[in-house]
């Protein structure tokens, strides 16, 4: 496949045309009749897209956001950083999805991505000068109106005041302003001018989330639409040998049948008027599958193997102090500890699902992706086409968690091919609910090993570690981004860069090739490196007999503040019940850094029906200033319910010759309402930093908390995931 | 295929399928009301959850031949309840969606429970919410809607 320009030059350019200019236009939008008015020079629909400011005769100001919004919240919290600069009136503020398009590009990563915890951390600065500046604008056009200076006249609520009472709406102002050069510089607010910024503000999608009126993916529906679904080969990499078809063919509805190129393997599309006769028609197949020369994994097999490797120093990524500390160590005074991690599949609510349509020297796309690029491009080449030469429509999606970020792009090629076959017709390719619990892309599993030397001080004076796992991103065009002298740091990050204070430190890395799809899931190699960290921490705590919170911040070094300050704040917050649980209730403690956030958690659980039952959590963190820190607080609230899918007893996906033993959510369970914490209190460390990401730091501390808590109760300690019967 | 007559949210819809047809397919497709949701297929997730004879009921393994003459009240019809109206109020009053993809089942499933238990316990919200899942993880804000809810149905001394 085509790499993505994802270099360094990439982004200067883009920010190269920012400033000069193609980065704000503002333009008037389609009239109540839905006719275009289109200004002079100026774009008159979102295609070809470069507004991200649109300003309508009737006061609505519609901010295109460019990234995927699947819950976390960012149509909300990036339209609140514009229009705060901008000064707009809240009220009559609305968020888009933007399209595939270069200005839309993370201005970090250089493509248009959701990853990373990344959206508000790398688009505050952005959405804040796109305010100011469209502001300036306005006010720019005003003084002219006025024949007065811009420093006359303010702002507010989208109106610009001038002298002697005057006043004009931007709505008012919109198409003279758009005539006036975008500013090179603008001067931004101060923390104490944010009048959105910083404050609790409720998303403006609830609405149409509560009523059913909004539009996911799945629920596209065009003019002469198809539904398919593939029937995929039974082991990854599979080829099909042979296709009965006349059954499935008799199905009403069914319109046609037909092999095609995965991105391993090859298999089935049945297309079909509708879901359900294309779902019966797949399910009346008979294909004969070809496996010769498949590896066909096997759990068991594999974790002997990663068991076998893990006992081998691997490629090292830290080497630190005394190589031989460890050897020096007394027997009595070493924790030996191995950790198996399964395989885990992220499962959005949403099924997954791409539209495509091919007219020959056009096709457009429809997809609820965090990975627009590098989509766009896949459907681009699987029809012959260049990008420019694909309308990529963002669509509102149903969760994701790092699964519509795939490097391959391995759904969005299914679909256009299969709507390159049905040219000039619109095909939504579906993947039912076992096609993706089966299907791969999950978050690969780990074995780690892990040899502890305690010093005379209860703290670790030694510490050997060896971690066992498929690479993310090796073989990919995003090697190069974490992959280093044969190392993945994703499979490392929260071990390798811990900050804790561990003199003597070895770290090394196997990474297996299987024959498994993998992906980053939620939080990525934090998933399993801070279940290590916060597991072994906390059990060096209760041997040096010490308060899991005041062991912390012992070990912590002492520039380790996104921690320090939550591991603060948590103690104050949690004063009041930590050390007053009834009968049968423990506490349990973590903390961890990820994606430039620091958390700390302490949870109340007690053992019910051979299960944790969380009764309550408390969260403090760390994220530089909170932009909308209602959104915060849900994300931590409801962040480490899907953390919690490490803990659920069905939290794996198993292998057996090959084939995944799970198909749904009978056998791939996440948690329901009664695995997760009864209430959850989410406390922010106030802070004038730049905001760091909160989507992925939520989920890395809520396992260790919990196996903490019940290692308390039950004195033995959990490294083996899914949580099995306590 | 065959003609079957619906009773959908209040009105006579008439629909010809193949009887095997999920009623949440015939809603989403035939119908083209597409609030309800498909998440699983077989029972397990509730977005697909809808009321139908006034029971809580997962519509994707409710084959259409089955639903008979029994009313079938989805999301679309929430807005004109006052209870489906009071939770969808409280949905967004405690700010609960995320994602929203399970959403049009939690309130389902949650206006069947206050419709039948106007005031729930804890307990009460687990066992009527338990099959409904939410990969976002939103359950702490559910539980404090649905009581948010109760207390302002309960208000007029119901």
């Amino acid at each position: 496949m085509v790499a993505p320009a994802i270099d360094r030059r990439g982004f200067l350019r883009v920010s190269f045309a920012a400033a000069s200019g193609l980065l704000i236009s503002l333009y008037l939008h389609p009239d109540a009749l839905g006719q275009e008015a289109p200004m002079p020079q100026q774009q008159a629909k979102v295609y070809p897209p470069d507004a991200f400011v649109n300003i309508r005769p009737d006061g609505k100001i519609v901010i295109q956001v460019n990234r995927l919004e699947f819950g976390q919240g960012v149509q909300t919290a990036l339209p609140m950083v514009l229009a705060d600069e901008m000064d707009a009136d809240w009220a009559n503020v609305i968020g888009e999805l933007a399209p595939a398009a270069d200005v839309y590009k993370d201005p970090l990563f250089g493509i248009q991505i959701v990853g990373g915890s990344g959206s508000i951390a790398h688009s505050f600065t952005q959405y804040r000068e796109l305010g100011a500046k469209t502001r300036a604008m306005l006010i720019a056009a005003a003084a002219d109106r006025w024949n007065t200076t811009p420093d006359k006249c303010r702002t507010e609520a989208s109106v610009v005041h001038g002298p002697n009472g005057k006043s004009a709406t931007y709505a008012e102002l919109a198409a003279d302003a758009a005539r006036k050069p975008v500013p090179a510089k603008v001067n931004l607010k101060s923390a104490t001018e944010f009048k959105l910024v910083g404050k609790r503000v409720k998303r403006l999608d609830s609405r149409p989330k509560c009523n059913g009126s909004l539009k996911f993916g799945l629920d596209l529906d065009l003019p002469g639409m198809k539904v398919a679904v593939v029937a995929h080969p039974p082991v990854f990499g599979g080829r099909v040998k042979r296709i009965v078809d006349d059954e499935a063919r008799r199905v009403e509805g069914v319109r046609d049948i037909f092999e095609i190129p995965l991105a391993k393997g090859t298999g089935v599309a049945v297309v079909a008027d509708k879901f359900w006769p294309a779902k019966q028609a797949r399910s009346r197949l008979k294909i004969d599958w070809d496996l010769t020369g498949v590896e066909q994994p096997d759990s068991s097999e594999l974790w002997t193997r990663y068991r076998q490797l893990g006992n081998t120093a691997g490629l090292v990524a830290v080497n630190r102090g005394a190589a031989n500390a460890f050897d020096k160590i007394a027997a009595g005074d070493r924790i030996v500890a191995e950790y198996e991690f399964p395989f885990l599949a992220h499962t959005p609510m949403e099924p997954l699902n791409t539209t495509v349509r091919f007219d020959g020297d056009r096709g457009e796309a429809w997809a609820g992706s965090q990975f627009q690029t590098v989509d766009q491009i896949a459907v681009a080449e699987v029809l012959g086409l260049k990008p420019q030469q694909v309308t990529f429509h963002t669509e509102m999606a149903g969760g994701g968690f790092g699964r519509r970020a795939v490097t391959d792009s391995h759904i969005q090629r299914e679909a256009a091919v299969i709507a390159k076959r049905m040219r000039g017709t619109p095909v939504k390719l579906i993947w039912t609910r076992e096609d993706d619990v089966q299907g791969g892309y999950y978050r690969p599993m780990h074995y780690h090993r892990v040899e502890v030397g305690i010093g005379p001080d209860g703290l670790p004076a030694a510490w050997r570690h060896v971690v066992v796992g498929q690479s993310l991103l090796m073989g990919t065009p995003f090697e190069s981004f974490a992959v280093k002298n044969g190392i993945d740091e994703t499979a490392i990050e929260g071990t390798s860069d811990t900050h804790y204070n561990i003199p003597n430190m070895h770290l090394s890395v196997h990474h297996p090739k299987v024959n498994v799809p993998v992906l980053w899931w939620r939080s990525v190699g934090h998933t399993h490196n801070a279940f290590v960290m916060e597991t072994l921490i906390d059990e060096l705590a209760t041997r040096a007999r010490m308060d899991p919170i005041a062991y912390r911040r012992k070990l912590l070094k002492p520039d380790a503040k996104k921690l320090l300050q939550p591991l603060d704040l948590l103690d104050k917050a949690t004063s009041g019940w930590r050390n007053k649980l009834p009968r049968g209730h423990a506490l349990g403690v973590s903390c961890h850094e990820s994606f430039g956030t620091g958390v700390a958690c302490a949870v109340d659980v007690s053992i019910d029906n051979k299960r944790p039952r969380i009764h309550r959590a408390t969260i403090a963190v760390d994220c530089g200033i909170a932009v909308n820190p209602l959104s915060v607080e849900s994300q931590f609230q409801a962040g480490i319910g899907f953390g919690l899918t490490q803990l659920v007893p069905k939290g794996a996906i198993t292998l057996k010759n090959g084939m995944v033993e799970q198909r749904n959510f009978d056998s791939y369970a996440p948690p329901y309402i009664i695995d997760t914490p009864m209430t959850v209190d989410v406390h922010i460390v106030p802070s004038s930093e730049a905001p760091t990401g909160c989507g992925e730091p939520p989920v890395p501390v809520i396992s260790p908390a919990v196996v903490n808590a019940l290692a308390r109760l039950t004195g033995k300690r959990y490294r083996t995931l899914p949580l099995l019967n306590v | 295929m065959a003609t079957y007559q619906l009773n959908v949210n209040g009105e006579r819809r008439e629909v010809t399928v193949d009887p095997s047809t999920p009623l949440l397919w015939v809603l989403r497709e035939d119908l083209k009301m597409t609030g309800t949701k498909f998440g699983c297929g077989i029972s397990a997730c509730g977005a697909c959850t809808v009321h139908v004879g006034g029971v809580a009921t997962r519509s994707c393994v409710v084959p259409i031949s089955h639903v008979g003459d029994r009313p079938i009240v989805t999301i679309e019809a929430m807005a004109a309840d006052p209870v489906g109206r009071a939770v969808q109020n409280a949905w967004v009053e405690e700010d609960v969606v995320q994602c929203g993809y399970c959403q049009s089942g939690q309130i389902m499933a949650a206006v069947a429970l206050l419709k039948h238990t106007p005031r729930p316990t804890e307990q009460n919200i687990e066992e009527s919410m338990g099959g409904n899942l939410c990969r976002c993880g939103t359950y702490p804000r559910i539980r404090a809607a649905i009581k948010t809810a109760a207390t302002q149905l309960t208000k007029g001394g119901a």
